[in-house]
């Protein structure tokens, strides 16, 4: 049926919005990106050399792959754990409950109370972090734990945004662990197979998609993650993240192109996933 | 159909004239600071009739003012967090000069001279802080036989003595949330100044000589000669680096003692007087000052201030800056805040205690002042590298690698 033009009349309002939030902001950060700090000098690569060379932005990238990897193998792998394991579990709901709560809390708020679990006191005084407080009374020194570098305060950081976001991954792949048939576990079992080979090869094959899922979710995040470095240590002692240092460059700095030409960099780099997370949402909705 | 319209003229001008009689300031200002300035536009509203509108907006202020500006909606006045950043805004257009609105001659010239950009002066400090002072508790010190130091080879005897009896010497606190490493900075600038002179501090602001100059290596190797120093801090590095500013100074009055000295500016008074409210502040706090290092240069002194620049010339931000510049005002504002006032004009006796008019006095006699180097400098390094730098070396990090990477920043911010 030819509609003639008349399906650009319905699409209009939607591709306004789409081009005046999403669109142009993009168009305009790319174009930014490619000019000196007030927006005014046209400068070329030069942000993008500035990018991929300066210390703290080396820094920050590795700080990021460091995050990449600890913190999704952490909060799927857990998520996993938890979600096959509570299936099992009398009080299954009240403990997922408790684990999800975080998710609740902005990061933000999650950053000043675990600020507060990390704080240091020197010895002779009195520990007001939980934290130092457990290690004095265990008969240690108290840690600086996020000023230790380069392991101790990176992996501080992380287990923050591991508590926040493991209740989210736990609570998808449980709701899909109980989507398998439960006739198929049996089969597996009276067919001989141990907990582990059940798990291996059966209940792995079947989470497939959403692990996928939730991966790809996790690692978007991750690639943005911003708020707990900024609350908890902005960057101080080698923990800088790329979102951090664009946040800095923009509104402490002043430097519109250099601020843009990492937008830019994020914006590429998170791209593959969600290409990963459309391409299995589609395979998904085929087979339905 | 006339009648009408001259109604709704009328209208349309009294809901202009209402909404005229009113500025807006944004300012980073909150508890105490935020109340003493609300006296200050509740005197002025109640002599004028212009509403003034307080936008409290904390230490975010650079980064809201920034986008509010890109948007076309800045506030009618803002507090600067610094002139480096006031510069910021002068550079992008934003800012109106003050120097028809505003008699400078209220002010001495060091204070215009930092509000000034390419000839024209674009802000006024409303009050300033005095830096070089080290802290001390009389009753402690005394009480180990030691006095206030007049000399650096005293105060370094001082540090030894006490910490060969088993005793810490200093409190140290860089920890300030986003912008930690600031105090440290402070420490630097006192430094250089000493050992450096005036002149070459100011080419070290403009970067004219490079950070890894040998001049700027030294002050950081006497700052970490101290502060570097596990048996010289409380709670060594680690407590330097963890506790904030604001709490550090409290373990002096503690009992026992946790530590003797404190190096900070005037306005460290309220936070001790917070964690000690039994304190009888002319009694048991005390100051002197940061003392000379290189007799040549003998004692110069470093501080900083409160600017308040414009964005829009109205009638109203006229006569609310000319407000803010008087003894008057500055009367309420350093009044209850024990800040030092700028305006030459004002009485001494509105400070609230013996120890702010004492370091009004020595601001007045000096001979020698400079502003706090790093509100100075491009915000990338002087809000930025300078601070990660200080928390970098302290932390441990090799001081050629620190400069090198100050440097590195100074190098892209500064420009060719």
């Amino acid at each position: 049926m030819n509609m003639g033009r008349v399906h650009w009349l319905y699409l209009a309002p939607a591709l306004l919005m789409l081009g005046l939030f999403l669109i142009y902001p993009t168009a305009e950060t790319v174009r930014l990106s490619f000019y000196g700090p007030r927006s005014d000098v046209f400068v070329g690569f030069q942000n993008y050399v500035q990018a991929f060379t300066s210390q703290p932005m080396l820094i920050a990238f590795r700080n990021n792959l460091l995050w990449l990897v600890v913190f999704t193998l952490f909060t799927v792998g857990m998520g996993l754990l938890l979600a096959v394991l509570l299936d099992r579990v009398r009080y299954e709901t009240v403990i997922k409950s408790v684990i999800f709560l975080p998710m609740a809390i902005s990061y933000v708020a999650a950053g000043v109370i675990w600020r507060f679990v990390y704080t240091f006191r020197p010895a002779v005084a009195p520990q007001i972090g939980l934290l130092n407080a457990i290690v004095v009374a265990l008969g240690g020194n108290p840690i600086g734990w996020l000023i230790e570098r380069p392991w101790v305060n990176n992996l501080a950081l992380i287990a923050v945004g591991v508590w926040v976001w493991t209740g989210f991954c736990m609570v998808i792949l449980s709701a899909a662990y109980k989507g398998i048939p439960k006739e198929m576990l049996e089969a597996a079992r009276i067919d001989g197979a141990n907990e582990w080979q059940v798990f291996l090869h059966v209940t792995i094959p079947f989470l497939k998609s959403t692990l996928a899922v939730v991966t790809t979710t996790m690692i978007v995040f991750v690639l943005k993650v911003f708020d707990i470095v900024y609350v908890m240590t902005n960057g101080a002692y080698d923990t800088d993240v790329i979102a951090n240092r664009m946040y800095n460059e923009m509104f402490y700095f002043y430097n519109y192109g250099l601020a843009s030409a990492i937008a830019v960099i994020l914006f590429l780099a998170i791209i593959p996933f969600l290409v990963i997370n459309v391409r299995r949402f589609r395979a998904q909705e085929a087979v339905r | 159909m006339v009648k009408r319209l001259a109604v709704g003229l009328l209208l349309v001008g009294l809901v202009a004239g209402l909404a005229q009689g009113a500025v807006t300031i944004m300012v980073l200002w909150s508890g105490a600071e935020l109340e003493a300035f609300q006296k200050v536009t509740a005197a002025f509203q109640a002599k004028t009739g212009i509403t003034v509108r307080v936008e409290s907006v904390g230490r975010e202020l650079p980064g809201i003012l920034a986008t509010r500006l890109a948007a076309g909606n800045p506030p009618d006045l803002a507090a600067m967090p610094n002139p480096g950043q006031m510069a910021e805004f002068v550079a992008r257009g934003a800012l109106i000069p003050v120097g028809g609105i505003v008699d400078l001659t209220q002010f001495p010239k060091a204070f215009v001279d930092l509000a000034t950009v390419d000839g024209k002066v674009y802000g006024i400090f409303i009050s300033a802080d005095l830096k070089s002072l080290v802290w001390y508790n009389p009753d402690a010190l005394y009480a180990e036989g030691l006095a206030p130091a007049h000399t650096w080879n005293e105060l370094l005897y001082i540090t030894e003595t006490l910490a060969a009896r088993g005793k810490t010497p200093w409190a140290v606190g860089l920890e300030s949330g986003a912008a930690s490493g600031w105090p440290g900075t402070d420490w630097i600038e006192d430094i250089m100044l000493r050992t450096a002179g005036p002149e070459l501090y100011d080419k070290w602001v403009n970067h004219e000589i490079p950070w890894t100059h040998p001049a700027v290596k030294r002050a950081f190797e006497l700052f970490g000669a101290i502060v570097r120093n596990e048996a010289y801090v409380y709670g060594g590095t680690t407590g330097a680096l963890s506790i904030n500013f604001g709490d550090s100074p409290a373990v002096l009055w503690d009992k026992p003692a946790g530590a003797y000295l404190h190096r900070q500016a005037t306005f460290i008074k309220s936070f001790i007087a917070g964690a000690h409210p039994e304190l009888d502040l002319d009694r048991d706090v005390a100051f002197f000052v940061f003392p000379p290092i290189d007799p040549k240069w003998g004692t110069p002194l470093l501080g900083a201030g409160d600017l308040i620049s414009a964005f829009r010339d109205t009638l109203e931000v006229r006569s609310f800056l000319q407000y803010l510049a008087s003894p008057e005002a500055q009367g309420i504002w350093c009044g209850a805040l024990g800040k030092l006032a700028t305006n030459v004009n004002v009485d001494p006796g509105i400070y609230p205690d013996k120890l702010t008019a004492e370091a009004a006095e020595i601001l007045k006699g000096a001979e020698i002042f400079r502003f706090d180097a790093s509100d100075l400098m491009p915000a990338a390094v002087g809000s930025g590298a300078f601070w990660k730098g200080v928390l970098d070396y302290v932390s441990g990090v090799p001081l050629d690698r620190v400069l090198a990477d100050i440097e590195a920043a100074a190098r892209a911010a500064y420009g060719p």
